[in-house]
């Protein structure tokens, strides 16, 4: 990978926001030549998406997440694209991950209350006819979020001057 | 109380080498900042990183377990070992973990106990100024006689083989290299550092490299010294884990030489220092074999801020060359009319910005800024304006 490519990528995963005129001013590239770039990373795929992590609980939304762990039974001819897929339509389901272990598939559900998740799960995703069995947890706290730590940490204060 | 015995000034009883030792530039800029609210600095010698929690957890287990007893005088096996796998992996050198390598409580102390080892009073020994302010000192303190060499911003701070050849006499002993340099930030390339070998074989000289910021070079490695052709014999290196891995307050340093020189800095170190913590030493072996990935994302970052705080600064109309090492920039600010020293004491007082005035890392260094990019771009980005302002200020 292009060493120019990896620092647009890093300093934008880091921060989605910054602007082309911001990322050339840390690279050797000019303005035009980073939005190009980007441009070109957004159509191959390379950047899905720009998302912002917000902290719903300060704003008084008290989503209510949870974690549920899926055993299906694969139908003949299918892996389990299609399975996830008639799971991930749903709007309610923030992730979908196939896993190893115990389980096959896990999701990240948000809704409304406890009980508007539980409904779901148990009318949306039980009931499917590839779905054996589900296990649900509910989330108690976030600490971190995607590589975004929830809460403000101490600043370790360091001396202003030193040799 | 009525005083039998008469008071006397302690004063009397410090040795002449000390009384000998300059007052450092740094501590007064210390002082002038303590106190000070809203500044912002430009003026640390560290990382503004924390040292990689993998490290720090590896640190805090070895405590709870009570890993807290001296170790070898020479470093923990496993840590010198990890040491000598690096270096020939990335260098092809060879060092015998046995033998040649020391583990010190800091490059400093490594530094130090160099000095004492390879100096006679009366030794002549070469510094390149602009230097790190420990060298001379040192020196003076080993009873050797500092003999400084200057580099020039049209080298881009390089030492030449024309500026250093006339500062050979019958007297020199060794030469004190630092290459990434703090503070021009200058680095040295192959072909540079081979007209230098070759002076330093001509006239059989000793060279202690000091190479902490070996690890922080952007757009060409490090070339250590004693990889150059005959001379790791005649050469001690300096490096740490400061730099690299944020690990400044933890005082992890090494030297690596031959058997003989290593054997003899051992036996200062093994009185003064008994061994480096092992605390330290427990965390730098997890930093060399675990570290990698986040020290190079470190690296990128230096870079980013590099090209940024450049470009502010030839912007304000304060020229600065691109350093290729280290994590300073150094500015020129002599076209102001104004000594290192009144630009930084102004800048500070008037914009609540800390920088370091050149004149402190020798007289080379005067006309100079050193200024720290190991800060967010956020506080590099307020200096920058701050400084444009002050600039702004000094037209008028």
């Amino acid at each position: 990978m292009d060493e120019k490519v990896r620092h647009i990528l890093e300093i934008l995963e880091n921060d989605a926001r910054a602007t082309p005129e911001e990322i050339a001013s840390l690279i050797d590239m000019s303005a035009q030549e980073v939005s190009q770039e980007i441009t070109k990373l957004e159509e191959t795929g390379i950047i899905r998406h720009y998302k912002t992590i917000v902290d719903w609980d300060l704003v008084g939304e008290n989503y209510v997440y949870a974690v549920i762990e899926l055993k299906v039974t694969l139908e003949r001819n299918q892996g389990y694209q299609a399975i996830a897929e008639r799971i991930y339509k749903f709007p309610e389901v923030r992730s979908v991950r196939l896993l190893s272990g115990n389980y096959d598939i896990s999701l990240t559900v948000r809704g409304k209350s406890m009980k508007d998740v539980a409904f779901f799960v148990a009318e949306k995703i039980a009931t499917l006819d590839q779905v054996q069995s589900t296990s649900t947890h509910f989330v108690l706290k976030t600490y971190k979020e995607d590589g975004v730590i929830l809460h403000e940490p101490e600043t370790i204060k360091k001396l202003p001057v030193s040799f | 109380m009525f005083c039998l015995r008469p008071p006397c000034d302690p004063s009397k009883f410090v040795a002449d080498a000390v009384k000998n030792i300059p007052p450092s530039g740094i501590r007064r800029f210390f002082d002038l900042v303590s106190g000070l609210e809203d500044i912002i600095s430009l003026g640390v010698g560290e990382p503004d990183f924390i040292t990689p929690w993998h490290i720090r957890e590896m640190c805090i287990h070895s405590l709870e377990k009570g890993q807290t007893s001296y170790t070898s005088n020479y470093g923990l096996p496993e840590l010198r070992d990890e040491l000598t796998k690096t270096y020939y992996r990335r260098y092809g050198l060879n060092y015998d973990p046995s033998s040649e390598v020391l583990i010190t409580t800091g490059v400093s102390e490594a530094l130090d106990i160099a000095v004492r080892t390879v100096v006679n009073p009366g030794d002549e020994v070469i510094i390149v100024q602009p230097s790190y302010v420990a060298y001379v000192p040192s020196v003076v303190l080993a009873g050797g006689k500092p003999v400084i060499v200057s580099t020039h911003r049209d080298d881009e701070f390089s030492l030449t083989a024309e500026a250093l050849k006339p500062a050979i006499t019958n007297k020199t002993k060794a030469i004190i290299l630092n290459f990434p340099n703090n503070p021009t930030g200058a680095i040295m390339t192959q072909e540079e550092l081979e007209d230098i070998a070759d002076l330093i074989v001509e006239n059989d000289l000793f060279v202690i490299s000091d190479e902490v910021y070996e690890c922080l070079t952007y757009g060409s490695k490090h070339v250590p010294f004693s990889s150059l052709d005959g001379m790791k014999e005649r050469t001690i290196m300096l490096n740490g884990f400061s730099k690299a891995y944020a690990m400044t307050g933890l005082r992890l340093g090494f030297a690596m030489g031959s058997p003989e020189i290593i054997h003899s800095m051992m036996m200062i170190h093994q009185y003064s220092m008994l061994c480096a913590p092992i605390t330290a030493q427990i965390g730098a072996i997890e930093a060399l074999r675990n570290g990698k990935d986040e020290m190079e994302r470190m690296v990128r970052e230096y870079d980013r801020r590099r090209h940024f705080i450049v470009n502010g600064f030839n912007k304000i109309g304060l020229e600065c060359c691109n350093p290729k090492g280290a994590f300073y920039a150094f500015p020129y600010i002599g076209n102001t009319g104004l000594s290192s020293s009144e630009f930084a004491e102004r800048l500070l007082d008037e914009k609540k910005v800390v920088t370091i005035p050149g004149d402190v890392f020798g007289e080379a260094g005067e006309g100079f800024l050193r200024c720290a990019y190991a800060a967010s771009i956020d506080d590099i980005r307020k200096a920058l304006d701050r400084m444009g302002d002050f600039m702004d200020g000094l037209k008028q």
